[in-house]
């Protein structure tokens, strides 16, 4: 492959210029050609965009309300999608949602990539103790019920953004340190680890130079569909009045808010629900996308 | 094999308690009791009495030992909710829904799942591989409270094909249909995907070139020698789909107001009624981890080449 390259770009350029592709340039070759990946990833960051400049781009502050409640889309000037139960300008709090799901999916994904990556990777890289502990570990959590056990921190914690942070978190790591720990198993014994120890290479070097770059694709794909991972966990507990608290908007919330608006105002569930589901199609296609861009030999080529 | 099994029995005990001594500590951490009523508080000399009477003026850990003993024995003791009643008896009253309705979900997903997958795998990157994967890729992304807001607004508030809500297995069954096509969609994405997967891997072994290459026919090779080698991930991703089915969707039984045992956990907690709660994740994790250790043997039962030790 790397050869057929650089013949290519021989013909262009002089003969002494060599240009090296560097595998995340050959990743992003291969995904460019996928159309929905590409669609997923217009949404994936119109989506961060959003999230980010919620505070600039939000015509309203998302806790302002008016007299004017439940007024539909398109149907009190300056309020764009009208206007909520409490009067509070829709657009802004639809805009303000994706901020909260954004904090959440990517303080937990941080949460998880950090004990993910050390518990893993001590676990596999000395065996013994450690192994174990963190074996028993992963036992313990798989076996707890996700959903209940959350709902059980929030109501120990009480209701926002933060705590509803912790309670997806703390649960959020098995995966990921069950992934490490078997990247890392299957890396530490080859002989390109071995040479760099009798070089005298000590373990955080190895880790870092020879392990990590081997080990970072799964790790991307991992965060590219954990991050919307936790988001719909976020909203499930928000739907379900254990997670956001009032007045801070979240998708989820407004959903389980609009339950009673459903004969009524369906306008309410629709919009933080459609939304919802175009982010998470969007996550899923990206993250798709990613992990046939980065492990070629998976599924398509296969 | 049977000193396999002795270890994978100590494990499963070890978790068992592991996961009730951290829930139970949890309980013990949240703030506010059963007796907490505010509208009609109890005198302080009654609560006092109430609370020496639950036990709950001992220790977390004298709790959680007494509760664990009693708990082996069958008894998980009276809900604090409603008194005079077992929560053995109130589980046995409330889930029979959530069987009922998660057993229907896997009926129609899990067939329709697996056909999809493997359909898709023998067109491997034909038109219909590509509609199945998409189909499968968003009915396993979209979470189960989002489609059910869209099938309740659509089928049954604009459309009125489905009455709204209302669970009545035995006299209207037309309410078990949106809860019980929204509770499998998930399941039919999820399948579809990893049985393509699956056929996919097991259609590129050397077995099967052999197979063709001595002239046995391609329906043949699929049915005879494909197949079988589908049981093990059969066997794999089943165990996760039933007990999915077992313990119920809270979300669902939210939505449609279906008194099953995700509905009752959620009442249970705003009553702080700790029995419940407690029964609840104690049977859920014992349902989990007999489920991994089952399936674990059954591989072997499939698969001679997989050995336990």
């Amino acid at each position: 492959m790397a050869t057929v390259n650089l013949a290519r770009t021989q013909k262009k350029a002089a003969p002494t210029e060599y240009k090296v592709l560097s595998p995340f340039y050959l990743a992003w070759r291969r995904f460019r050609k996928n159309k929905l990946a590409i669609l997923g990833g217009v949404i994936v960051f119109l989506f961060l965009f959003t999230g980010v400049f919620a505070p600039i781009i939000s015509p309203y502050p998302f806790d302002k309300t008016s007299i004017y409640t439940f007024a539909p889309p398109g149907t009190l000037p300056g309020h764009l999608l009208g206007t909520d139960d409490a009067g509070r300008d829709f657009l802004s709090r639809l805009i303000w949602g994706a901020n909260t799901s954004l904090i959440v999916g990517v303080t937990s994904m941080t949460f998880a990539l950090l004990v993910g990556i050390v518990l893993g990777f001590l676990a596999a890289w000395y065996k013994g103790t450690i192994d174990f502990v963190v074996n028993r570990m992963l036992e313990i959590v798989g076996s707890m019920p996700g959903l209940l056990f959350q709902i059980l921190i929030m109501t120990m914690i009480g209701n926002g953004t933060l705590n509803v942070t912790f309670a997806i978190a703390i649960l959020s790591w098995p995966g990921m340190v069950r992934l490490v720990r078997a990247q890392v198993l299957s890396y530490k014994d080859r002989e390109f680890v071995e040479a760099s120890r009798s070089l005298g290479a000590n373990t955080r070097f190895i880790a870092l130079r020879h392990i990590l770059p081997n080990i970072i694709n799964p790790i991307l794909v991992s965060i590219a569909f954990g991050i919307p991972g936790f988001m719909v966990a976020e909203a499930g507990l928000s739907f379900l009045g254990y997670g956001i608290n009032d007045p801070t908007p979240s998708w989820g919330k407004m959903l389980g808010n609009a339950g009673q608006y459903v004969q009524s105002f369906v306008y309410l569930g629709a919009y933080p629900t459609a939304l919802l589901m175009i982010v998470f199609i969007g996550f899923s296609f990206f993250g798709d996308g990613v992990r046939d861009a980065l492990d070629p030999s998976s599924e398509r080529t296969g | 094999m049977s000193r396999y099994l002795l270890q994978r029995l100590l494990g499963f005990v070890f978790v068992v308690l592991a996961v009730s001594f951290i829930t139970f500590f949890l309980m013990w951490k949240t703030p506010g009791g059963p007796f907490d009523e505010t509208n009609m508080p109890l005198e302080p000399v009654a609560k006092a009495n109430m609370i020496a009477k639950y036990g709950l003026d001992q220790p977390f850990y004298v709790q959680w030992a007494k509760y664990m003993i009693a708990a082996v024995h069958g008894d998980f003791g009276y809900s604090y909710k409603y008194p005079g009643q077992k929560v053995t008896d109130l589980f046995f009253k409330y889930w029979p829904n959530s069987l009922l309705l998660g057993g229907l979900a896997v009926l129609w997903s899990f067939p329709l799942g697996a056909v999809l997958g493997i359909v898709a795998a023998l067109h491997r990157n034909q038109l219909l591989d590509q509609i199945i994967t998409v189909f499968a890729l968003v009915t396993v992304t979209l979470p189960s409270f989002a489609l059910a807001f869209f099938a309740l607004a659509i089928f049954a508030v604009d459309l009125r094909w489905f009455p709204y809500g209302g669970w009545n297995p035995s006299g209207n069954p037309k309410t078990l249909v949106l809860p019980v096509i929204i509770f499998g969609l998930g399941t039919v994405g999820s399948l579809a995907r990893y049985m393509r997967h699956g056929m996919l891997d097991v259609l590129g072994q050397d077995y099967i070139r052999t197979a063709r290459a001595k002239g046995v026919s391609r329906a043949k090779v699929i049915v005879k020698h494909a197949m079988r080698n589908m049981l093990v991930p059969i066997v794999t991703i089943f165990g996760p789909v039933l007990t999915n089915a077992i313990t119920g969707s809270a979300f669902v039984e939210q939505w449609f107001v279906i008194p099953g045992i995700g509905h009752f956990y959620l009442d249970s907690i705003t009553n702080r009624d700790y029995p419940v709660i407690m029964a609840s994740v104690l049977i859920i994790a014992v349902i989990l981890t007999l489920t991994y250790l089952l399936t674990d043997i059954a591989y072997t039962i499939l698969d001679p080449r997989i050995r336990l030790t």
